[in-house]
């Protein structure tokens, strides 16, 4: 049993390393030289050699990949090319930003889902589960920078209730537990919700409608069992398959939110990611998607753990 | 006599009409009032973007800063007219035509690319198939946004950058499925007795894996394109597909942005359009799945 688990996780290292080998390589697919964004194309020669020297980019490829990642798992993955600053705090204090909005909604989202699924899954066939399956449809299908769009129309231009960007009062990025940044949550974290919420609404649906058809259900309503402890055999069935979703879902939020922060200007890692894009700035191009790759591959092997705790059926398969 | 002859005749099966899978699963398909609708639809998109400089009313490049930012239902722009003073609905109907390419077309490269790469895997086994796969896992470590937009970042902005990044995105699920459902195969009798037979693996793929495996494959490529769909325009949206002036819906929802506060209900229209097409796959593509009885 113990070797599912250290194998699991033994296999996190090369995974990671292949992840660190593509974000270092996305530099060099990239076009130009990582030195634009650095020094203009009309500085003198010994300038241009000088800021090479100092990014470390004279060095052969094999020798910048080793120290990029030798000082990656220090924690240093270098400087910005358009500001200075260390990329490493920058994606830190973006990551907050991103973590925040997707906790939030995936919060929104694993609830309604849970809930939507198993009354649909209950109820098959109907009214009550066209009505949800036709909204988890939806929310699967959504471009959800355009449902953003919506809801600033609604709520930010006409109502005028809730504020159209930012992740609080002023320009501040700094979150606190207080109304007036909470309210600037609310939007963005209702758009980033309906993805999860039409995936988890269907999956679960899906599942409960399958477990509901086994013949144990039946023995168990035979033998006197209330609704509400056939319910509790039902919730068990469905739960690692469900949770194995749900952690899915939100290591998808972490890179999904690059959409939704663009349109709500919420200072996330996907808000860091389109600036860097157009300013060129490749070391915090690289460093952020190393990281959240980084975030999601442990997601994953926490969930693939949870999910073989839970169901032992999977140590053995 | 003829009475009896008749009645015999009238019980008699009624002949099948000559009808193959794909004319039975068609069948089945037009009888599923969901998809049937959603594929008129998507049809008539199809064709109004084949025909679109014959049945948009204007030019959609033809600008007018007399006519900037009109609501809907004015004289001459039944559906507004964007930032520029360019007839919305001719843009929508032009857009068509490139937010469809770039929509559909990555999931068919992959369809190709993804389902010879799984096949192959699937088919030969061992420690090929342990090499192929292990690769791509590596890509599943990038939730498909990240992805997408990585390497469009990194390539650079471009319909062609972005089409090739979405055509990466989308090889390793396909390559996945069609690697489980080709291993599932392989291990079949008739395959055996084929190979016992002394056929070739090539024929062997074409005449007896293929036709076994492509059903599920095309089911579940065609559950990708409404992602796909959304994540082309959303990289246009970001500035990183289709480049302005070009007509291209999610372009069109970046570049009338700020015209929320002007004329919110013209500058939702392009979303409208992916959110109508990306459903409609969607639905087609959960019928098309139940009445060819995939599981996946």
């Amino acid at each position: 049993m113990p070797i599912y688990f250290l194998k699991r996780v033994l296999y996190v290292i090369p995974i990671a390393l292949a992840v660190s080998f593509f974000c270092f390589s996305l530099v060099h697919l990239s076009p130009g030289d990582p030195m634009d964004a650095v020094v203009s194309p009309d500085a003198p020669s010994e300038v241009v050699a000088m800021v090479q020297r100092a990014y470390g980019f004279d060095r052969p490829l094999p020798e910048q990949y080793g120290r990029w990642v030798l000082r990656a798992v220090q924690g240093d993955l270098g400087l910005s090319a358009a500001n200075g600053r260390a990329v490493t705090a920058e994606v830190f204090s973006a990551l907050k930003n991103t973590l925040l909005l997707a906790f939030a909604a995936s919060l929104i989202g694993f609830t309604l889902g849970c809930v939507f699924g198993t009354l649909a899954g209950y109820f098959q066939g109907s009214l009550l589960d066209r009505l949800v399956t036709g909204i988890a449809v939806g929310g699967v299908s959504v471009p959800h920078y355009w449902l953003g769009m919506l809801l600033v129309i609604i709520f930010s231009v006409e109502l005028n209730w809730l504020p159209s960007s930012g992740a609080g009062p002023g320009s501040s990025s700094d979150w606190n537990v207080e109304w007036a940044y909470l309210r600037h949550l609310i939007l963005p974290a209702v758009t980033l919700s309906v993805i999860p919420m039409g995936v988890v609404t269907r999956t679960v649906r899906a599942m409960v409608a399958d477990i509901l058809a086994h013949e144990f259900v039946e023995a168990l309503r035979a033998k006197g069992l209330a609704e509400r402890q056939v319910f509790r055999h039902v919730v068990k069935n469905v739960a690692p398959t469900a949770l194995a979703v749900m952690g899915l879902q939100l290591g998808y939020l972490l890179g999904g939110s690059i959409l939704v922060e663009t349109v709500f200007s919420w200072p996330g890692t996907g808000l860091l990611l389109n600036n860097a894009i157009f300013q060129r700035d490749l070391p915090i191009l690289q460093g952020t998607i190393l990281v959240l790759a980084l975030f999601f591959v442990m997601l994953n092997l926490i969930v693939d753990l949870a999910q073989a705790r839970l169901d032992p059926r999977i140590q053995r398969g | 006599m003829s009475l009896t002859l008749d009645g015999a005749q009238a019980d008699a099966p009624v002949p099948a009409p000559v009808q193959g899978y794909w004319g039975a699963v068609f069948g089945r398909l037009r009888r599923d009032p969901v998809a049937l609708v959603s594929g008129i639809v998507l049809l008539m998109i199809l064709l109004a973007a084949l025909f679109a400089p014959w049945l948009a009313p204007a030019s959609p490049f033809q600008t007018s800063m007399l006519n900037r930012l009109q609501p809907i239902g004015s004289p001459g722009y039944p559906l507004g007219s964007d930032e520029l003073g360019r007839d919305v609905l001719s843009r929508l109907i032009h857009g068509a035509r490139l937010s469809l390419l770039i929509g559909v077309m990555p999931v068919i490269n992959a369809f190709v690319i993804g389902s010879a790469i799984g096949i192959v895997a699937g088919f030969v086994g061992g420690r090929t198939n342990s090499v192929i796969m292990r690769v791509i896992d590596v890509f599943y470590a990038f939730p498909a946004v990240l992805l997408a937009v990585a390497l469009a970042g990194a390539l650079g902005a471009g319909l062609v950058n972005s089409l090739l990044s979405l055509t990466i995105v989308f090889i390793p699920p396909i390559a996945r499925v069609a690697e489980s459902v080709t291993t599932q195969v392989r291990s079949v009798d008739y395959i055996e007795a084929a190979r016992a037979s002394g056929a070739r693996s090539l024929t062997i793929i074409r005449r007896h894996v293929l036709g076994n495996v492509l059903g599920p494959i095309f089911v579940y490529a065609t559950s990708l394109i409404s992602v796909s769909m959304i994540l082309a325009s959303g990289l246009s949206f970001l500035g990183l597909g289709a480049r302005p002036p070009m007509p291209e819906w999610g372009l069109m929802l970046n570049t009338m942005r700020d015209a929320i506060y002007v004329n919110p209900w013209v500058a939702v229209l392009p979303g409208m359009m992916i959110f109508t097409v990306s459903i409609c796959f969607n639905m087609l593509s959960d019928g098309l799945r139940s009445a060819m009885d995939v599981k996946l």
